[in-house]
């Protein structure tokens, strides 16, 4: 009896520590709601519950459930929450519900809808661009939204010696750079002056057109900070965000969770439904997986597209796929023989099967692509005619140019999964059994990721995995950075030199025209599809898997997106 | 003892400058530009060039290397290159997650290891020795992702049990004053967190306890199994006082010191290896904030949070040894 005493304990206080927070394993309905009531209101919970009953009275649907708590849990932590001064998604995620830009995006398209600003004019000349601002807006600390709040915003990011620019404390607006062309006072910088010509209007004066003007106001990065926030937080604003989006900001344990509460004075009516966003890290992608079914989080990005398969008839839980805006491809560095070769290159396209690429690793989730950009984009090019998988006329183009017997080439891998590559090395396998096909002996490389960078961006490779995501829905974005020798060194890795495709990339950068830069995009594919610098291999469709609770989330091809009208019911 | 005590935190110095200049180098060796990592592959050579200006990529090794010291002289422990916030005040929510795991580790480990080696020591060679020397044996020998991957699967989305990952409840954060839940809890007078808190602890304590748990049940046993078979064991039996109080009384009293060896330094390796185990049950803790850091390449955050734990493993090394002359006065120094 006495032998199994610490046993019987320590079975006494699993079996009890199990059963005293029985109801706080249930998902959503438990924890939260006795925390408010037994006690002091954790945070935010009190107020919810009676504005639920209101929202749920005027939404027809009327299925809403009591608790409007939304999980969010994701693989990694944002970096910052001063949004224009890092790059990472997981970071605009968050500050996507707090901010809010002049101009929004489509629910599910880079179409561009009235956000802080109701119109935008551009001048003739293209040059200036005024903006008619929302009126009744006001930032989370409760002061107004105005034209001066706008300009300080941009000249802050344009400007490193503004006072808020915070560029001692080393934060860097490099997105402002690329985007606008450098910063004030460099020579390319476009943005002239900016005035608020009243409260409500305010105008973008350009020494130069600027084709994207108008996307790039729809970024996340360029949204609209309190400035009464930027006197009281200074360089800490980064942690303590104020701005006028379906959103506050509640808390942040770093690596572990960021809490944002519903903006009760949010200038949409009714809006937002949540009463409660919580973005939660979880590293391990079957953890989150688990963390999924066990009804712990609502909503999870990062699904192995090997758990797809299983997730999909699984009762309560619901997939949601993003639309496509990325391209992953095999380039080939042109400064390297036999890739300086248009045949051998024309060769290698035809080797590839991107069929079963798509099958084997992206669970079906991907598209073929043969153009950069995805279909769907501003001037993609629809005639260009699709390398078909066939390996005898790949074979054909080898004899052709001179290497009939086959060579050998290194074939570069990424070690991390991307959005556009689930499974690199998997990818790398694939394509190196397509290669052997036609005779073609490939290496695989893998390298560390910061290494594979500069590496390839050096053009030690010969042939190499990369892709690339937009954020703005403009072309331009593909074009100018992958392709134009502008990009040498940088994200033209494949050392594509042709004049003529720049010329028409230049031209439609500055062109105001929609058709006209349609157009110009247009040839440029053709050009580029003859010159073969790289095998455009998928444009993939991510998938996040969630709660079949969860109503009208729509996932946004940027990665991130506002959760304004989201809703949880029964 | 005093002198003892201040000559081994004096002896502190020259191991933990030794270990900044070995970190420092190491990672100053390792390929790759962390501006590159930190940008993505979407950067632009300028905005890559522009962001080493502003960390001080640029400076030269020593330069750099100095000023990491002069700042640490002065208290100041960096700055994250990732996030630009201080990490002194960043690291102390991570460590106090990691210790507060560790110790819950630990003390699972110690009541089950301690206490199944005792009596599979009392009783050797009958079911419950072997028994519980094939789970230490099997405790060893497995790997941490698996057992805690397993544990999700049974506990956390079969029964339900226990939660499967974090601190707490995200919907009813815990108010922080010290970051150890356990003890914040109380300050809040909130037992219902108290208790949530509890349960997370559980799977992930157990995953990361079970390899010292089997360390320590087996040094346990082999211990008590000397002292057992010593003569003054045997006189105390003889003068007729049951065997249970024996063994734990008289016995594994001079059978501590071995097992107390072998708990300081499992106590230090799970402070600095729980890496696996916080990966797995989303535990933010040091060991994830250093491997972050490292996929990231913050040089200050990796620098800082491997000197934080070398500290504590040499901090609870010379606990150990503090406590060896406190249970055997025979230990001198």
């Amino acid at each position: 009896m006495k032998k199994g005493k610490w046993l019987v304990s320590v079975l006494a206080l699993t079996t009890l520590l199990a059963a005293c927070g029985g109801d706080d394993s249930e998902p959503a309905n438990g924890g939260t709601n006795d925390g408010a009531t037994n006690n002091e209101p954790a945070n935010n919970e009190e107020p919810a519950n009676g504005e639920n009953g209101e929202a749920a009275a005027e939404e027809p649907a009327g299925d809403m459930a009591a608790d409007q708590s939304l999980i969010f849990a994701r693989g990694g932590d944002s970096v910052s929450l001063d949004y224009a001064s890092v790059t990472d998604g997981e970071s605009s995620r968050v500050t996507q519900q707090i901010y809010e830009s002049l101009l929004f995006f489509a629910d599910d398209s880079f179409e561009l809808e009235p956000g802080l600003a109701t119109e935008w004019d551009v001048s003739e000349d293209g040059l200036t661009y005024t903006f008619t601002l929302r009126e009744g807006v006001s930032f989370h600390d409760g002061t107004p939204f105005n034209a001066d709040a706008v300009k300080l915003n941009f000249e802050r990011w344009a400007d490193p010696n503004h006072e808020y620019n915070f560029a001692d404390e080393g934060y860097a607006y490099s997105v402002y750079g690329t985007q606008f062309g450098g910063f004030a006072g460099d020579e390319g910088h476009v943005i002239e002056e900016i005035n608020a010509v009243s409260d409500y209007e305010v105008e973008f004066v350009l020494n130069q057109q600027l084709g994207s003007f108008l996307q790039n106001m729809g970024m996340s990065y360029f949204a609209m900070t309190s400035p009464a926030a930027f006197e009281e937080f200074g360089a800490t604003i980064n942690e303590n965000p104020v701005g006028t989006g379906p959103f506050k900001f509640v808390s942040w344990s770093r690596n572990d969770s960021i809490v944002l509460e519903k903006n009760e004075d949010y200038w949409q009516e009714g809006l937002p439904k949540l009463d409660q966003v919580i973005f939660q890290v979880i590293p391990d992608n079957s953890a989150r997986l688990t963390a999924l079914r066990s009804g712990e989080i609502d909503l999870m990005d990062g699904l192995n597209p090997d758990d797809i398969a299983a997730i999909e008839g699984e009762a309560g839980l619901a997939m949601f796929e993003r639309t496509t805006n990325n391209i992953g491809y095999l380039g080939f560095n042109m400064d390297k023989e036999p890739f300086d070769n248009q045949q051998v290159r024309q060769a290698l396209n035809h080797a590839i099967d991107k069929e079963t690429l798509i099958t084997t690793l992206y669970a079906g989730l991907a598209e073929p692509a043969k153009n950069i950009i995805p279909p769907g984009y501003l001037g993609y090019n629809d005639q260009v005619d699709e390398y078909a998988y066939d390996p005898d006329r790949a074979m054909e183009l080898l004899e052709e140019a001179g290497l009939g017997d086959g060579f050998e080439l290194d074939l570069w891998t990424m070690p991390v999964a991307r959005p556009y590559m689930p499974d690199p090395e998997r990818a790398a396998e694939v394509m190196q059994a397509n290669l052997a096909d036609i005779g073609v002996t490939a290496n695989i490389v893998s390298m560390e990721w910061a290494t594979y960078l500069e590496q390839t961006e050096a053009g030690e490779q010969d042939v190499f995995m990369l892709g690339w995501s937009g954020t703005n829905g403009d072309p331009d974005y593909f074009f100018g950075n992958l392709l134009t020798q502008d990009a040498i060194p940088g994200g033209n890795r494949t050392f594509y030199r042709s004049d003529e495709f720049d010329a028409l990339v230049d031209q439609a950068k500055v062109s105001i025209d929609e058709e006209e830069r349609a157009d110009l995009y247009e040839q440029a594919q053709a050009i580029m599809h003859e010159d073969a610098p790289m095998v455009p291999l998928v444009h993939s469709r991510p998938v996040l898997a969630g709660s079949d609770r969860i109503a009208d989330y729509v996932p946004h091809p940027s990665t991130s997106e506002p959760l304004t009208d989201v809703y949880l019911t029964e | 003892m005093i002198s003892y005590t201040i000559r081994r935190l004096l002896m502190l110095i020259p191991v933990l400058i030794g270990m900044s200049l070995i970190t420092f180098s190491i990672i100053h060796l390792i390929p790759g530009n962390p501006a590159q990592t930190i940008l993505g592959e979407q950067a632009t050579p300028q905005q890559i060039e522009q962001l080493e200006e502003q960390l001080g990529l640029n400076e030269p090794y020593f330069v750099q290397y100095a000023d990491y010291m002069m700042g640490l002289l002065q208290g100041d422990l960096g700055t994250s290159l990732r996030t630009n916030g201080a990490i002194s005040a960043e690291i102390w929510p991570f460590l106090a997650a990691t210790i507060e795991l560790t110790l819950f580790a630990m003390v699972f480990a110690i009541i089950v290891g301690v206490n199944a080696g005792i009596i599979s020591a009392w009783k050797q060679n009958s079911i419950f020795d072997y028994t519980a020397m094939i789970i230490a044996l099997v405790g060893v020998s497995m790997p941490i992702f698996w057992l805690g991957l397993m544990e999700q699967w049974i506990f956390a989305q079969n029964l339900g049990w226990f939660p499967a990952f974090g601190r707490g409840n995200p919907r009813d954060p815990v108010e922080t004053v010290t970051h150890f839940y356990l003890i914040d809890t109380l300050i809040s007078g909130r037992p219902d967190q108290f208790v949530t808190t509890l349960r997370h602890l559980v799977l992930p304590g157990i995953a990361l306890g079970t390899i010292p748990m089997a360390i320590i049940a087996r040094m346990t046993r082999s211990s008590m199994l000397e002292v057992l078979r010593s003569d003054y064991i045997r006189t105390v039996e003889a003068k007729g006082i049951n065997s249970l109080s024996v063994v734990y009384r008289h016995g594994f009293k001079n059978a501590v010191i071995p097992v107390l060896t072998v708990v300081g330094l499992q106590t230090g390796a799970l402070l600095g290896g729980a890496i696996l185990t916080e990966t797995i049950f989303s535990w933010p803790g040091i060991g994830r904030y250093v491997y972050d850091a490292i996929s990231n390449r913050d040089y200050p955050v990796i620098q800082t949070g491997i000197l934080v734990v070398a500290f504590m493993f040499v901090m609870i090394n010379l606990l150990v040894d503090l406590l060896y002359s406190y249970i055997d006065p025979r230990i001198k120094y």
